[in-house]
C-alpha cells in the first residue's frame, strides 16, 4: 500500500507540474474562501443575478432573448462553460464562452457587440458559468483546436516582458511560495469571472490575465486576442478534472 | 575544467569581474533591495534584519560569505547566464527580452550605479 503510494507520488512528480492540479482557491485566505463560499456573501452573484435579467431580456433588431432561442438556461447551458474555449464551426475558430455570447448577441438578436469587460458581458458570462459550477473543466486539444492550444502552451513557456519570467517560472516552479504577501498558486483558470478584491469589482479570466502580464511588464494583449483565447485553452486542459467554481472570489 | 566543459555556458558566465559603475555603496544597496520603486529585492528574498518579505528565492543571509562581488553581479545583472531557469529577473539587461512593454522598452530595471550598491550591500552580508 505504502509503496503504492509512492509510486503514485513518483509518477505524479514526473509530470509537468510536481503537484497534483489545485485550485487556486487553496492559495487563498479564510476570509476569501468563506466568501466564495457563500452565495449570498459571494459579491460576484450579483452579477450572475444580473445576468439572469440580461438573459430573458429581448434585444437588437431581432427583438430576441437569449431564453426565446435557447429556454431555460438551467438545461441548455449546464456544461457548456466547462468545455470552453473549443473548436466553433459557425465563427471558424477557437473561441470562448464570452465570443459565443458576443456572437449570439450580434448574428442572433442584431444587437451591438457587447464591450470587453462591460456588465452586461460579465453578467451573462458569470450567469452562464454557474451553469456549470461544480463540473469538471474537460476541452478538445485535439483536431482543429490543436494550433491554438500549442500557441497557448509555448507563450506559457516563454519569458516575457522587462522581468523577463514566464508563467511557468511562478505558476509551476514557485507556487504555494510567497511574493512579498501574496501566496501564487498554480495559476489555474477555475474560479473565473471571478470577484477580485484588488479590484473592487468582477472581472474575466482575460483581465486576470492581462494583470499577469502587466506584473511582468510585458506588452497586455488586446482582449480576445488570439494569444488570450490560446493561453485560455491551454489553461483549461491544464487544469482538467478540476470542477469550475465560478463565480469566484479571489483578493 | 571537465565540469566547466560539461555545463558549458552556466560556469563560463558564473561571475562579472567587471563593475559598471565605480563607487558601490553598502547603504544605498539596503535601500534599493528594499524600496518598492527600485529593486524591492524583498518581494522574493528574506535577508534577517530587512523584514517583510517573500521567499520566492533564497533568503540572501550570508550571502556574502557564499559568492564573491563578481559572482552577486553576474546574478543580479542576469541570472539566467548562470542558471538558465531561474525564477528571477534580470535587472540590467535589455537585450533578448520578448514583449517588453512599450514603456519599458530598451531599459533596464535597475540602473549601473544601482546594481553596483547592491553588489556592496549583499557583498557585506557575511
Ligand atoms: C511574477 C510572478 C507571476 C508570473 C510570471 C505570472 N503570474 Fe499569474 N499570478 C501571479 C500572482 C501573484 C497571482 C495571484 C495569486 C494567485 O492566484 O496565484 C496570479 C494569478 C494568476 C491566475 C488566477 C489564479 C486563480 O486561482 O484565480 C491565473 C489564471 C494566472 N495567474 C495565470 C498566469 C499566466 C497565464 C501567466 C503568464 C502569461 C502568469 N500567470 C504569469 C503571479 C505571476
Ligand atoms: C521574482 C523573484 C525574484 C526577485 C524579484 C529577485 N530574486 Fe534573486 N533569486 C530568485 C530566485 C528564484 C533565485 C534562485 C535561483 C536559482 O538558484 O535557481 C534567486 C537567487 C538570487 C541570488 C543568488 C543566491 C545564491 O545563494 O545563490 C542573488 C545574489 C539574488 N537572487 C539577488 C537578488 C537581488 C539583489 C534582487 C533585487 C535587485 C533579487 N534577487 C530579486 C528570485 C528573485
Amino acid at each position: 500500500m505504502k509503496r503504492a503510494v509512492a509510486l503514485a507520488l513518483a509518477l505524479l512528480a514526473a509530470t509537468a507540474l510536481a503537484e497534483a492540479p489545485r485550485s487556486g482557491l487553496a492559495y487563498q485566505g479564510e476570509d476569501i474562501r468563506r466568501l466564495q463560499a457563500d452565495d449570498f456573501a459571494n459579491p460576484a452573484m450579483l452579477w450572475a443575478e444580473r445576468g439572469a435579467a440580461a438573459w430573458q431580456q429581448r434585444r437588437g433588431t431581432a427583438n430576441k432573448s437569449c431564453a426565446d432561442c435557447h429556454g431555460a438556461a438551467e438545461q441548455s447551458m449546464r456544461g457548456v462553460a466547462a468545455r470552453l474555449p473549443a473548436w466553433d464551426a459557425r465563427l471558424q475558430r477557437v473561441s470562448t464562452l464570452d465570443q459565443r455570447i458576443n456572437a449570439c448577441t450580434v448574428r442572433e438578436q442584431g444587437a451591438a457587440e457587447l464591450p470587453p469587460e462591460s456588465e452586461p458581458a460579465l453578467a451573462l458570462q458569470t450567469y452562464l458559468a454557474l451553469q456549470s459550477r461544480g463540473m469538471p473543466l474537460r476541452v478538445a486539444v485535439d483536431g482543429p483546436a490543436g494550433p491554438v492550444f500549442y500557441i497557448g502552451r509555448e507563450l506559457y513557456r516563454t519569458r516575457i516582458g522587462q522581468m523577463n519570467l514566464a508563467c511557468t517560472h511562478c505558476h509551476e516552479q514557485k507556487a504555494g511560495k510567497t511574493l512579498l504577501a501574496e501566496q501564487i498558486s498554480q495559476g489555474q483558470p477555475t474560479a473565473w469571472p471571478a470577484y477580485r478584491m484588488d479590484w473592487q469589482a468582477p472581472g474575466s479570466i482575460e483581465r486576470r490575465l492581462r494583470a499577469c502580464f502587466l506584473g511582468v511588464r510585458a506588452e497586455m494583449p488586446a482582449y480576445r486576442s488570439e494569444d488570450l483565447v490560446a493561453l485560455q485553452l491551454y489553461l483549461v486542459w491544464r487544469a482538467q478534472g478540476l470542477a469550475l467554481e465560478a463565480p469566484g472570489v479571489r483578493r | 575544467m571537465l565540469l566547466t566543459a560539461l555545463s558549458g555556458l552556466a560556469l563560463a558566465n558564473d561571475a562579472l569581474e567587471q563593475p559598471l559603475a565605480a563607487g558601490g555603496d553598502a547603504q544605498r544597496g539596503r535601500a534599493v533591495f528594499v524600496d518598492r520603486e527600485q529593486g524591492h529585492c524583498v518581494i522574493c528574498h528574506a535577508l534577517g534584519s530587512v523584514a517583510p518579505a517573500g521567499n520566492v528565492g533564497p533568503a540572501l543571509d550570508q550571502v556574502g560569505a557564499r559568492l564573491t562581488a563578481a559572482q552577486l553581479r553576474q546574478r543580479i545583472v542576469d541570472i539566467t547566464q548562470v542558471k538558465p531557469d531561474a525564477a528571477m529577473p534580470a535587472f540590467y539587461r535589455r537585450e533578448g527580452l520578448n514583449r517588453v512593454a512599450a514603456t519599458h522598452a530598451g531599459k533596464t530595471l535597475l540602473d549601473a550605479r544601482q546594481v553596483e550598491d547592491l553588489v556592496a550591500f549583499l557583498a557585506a552580508q557575511r
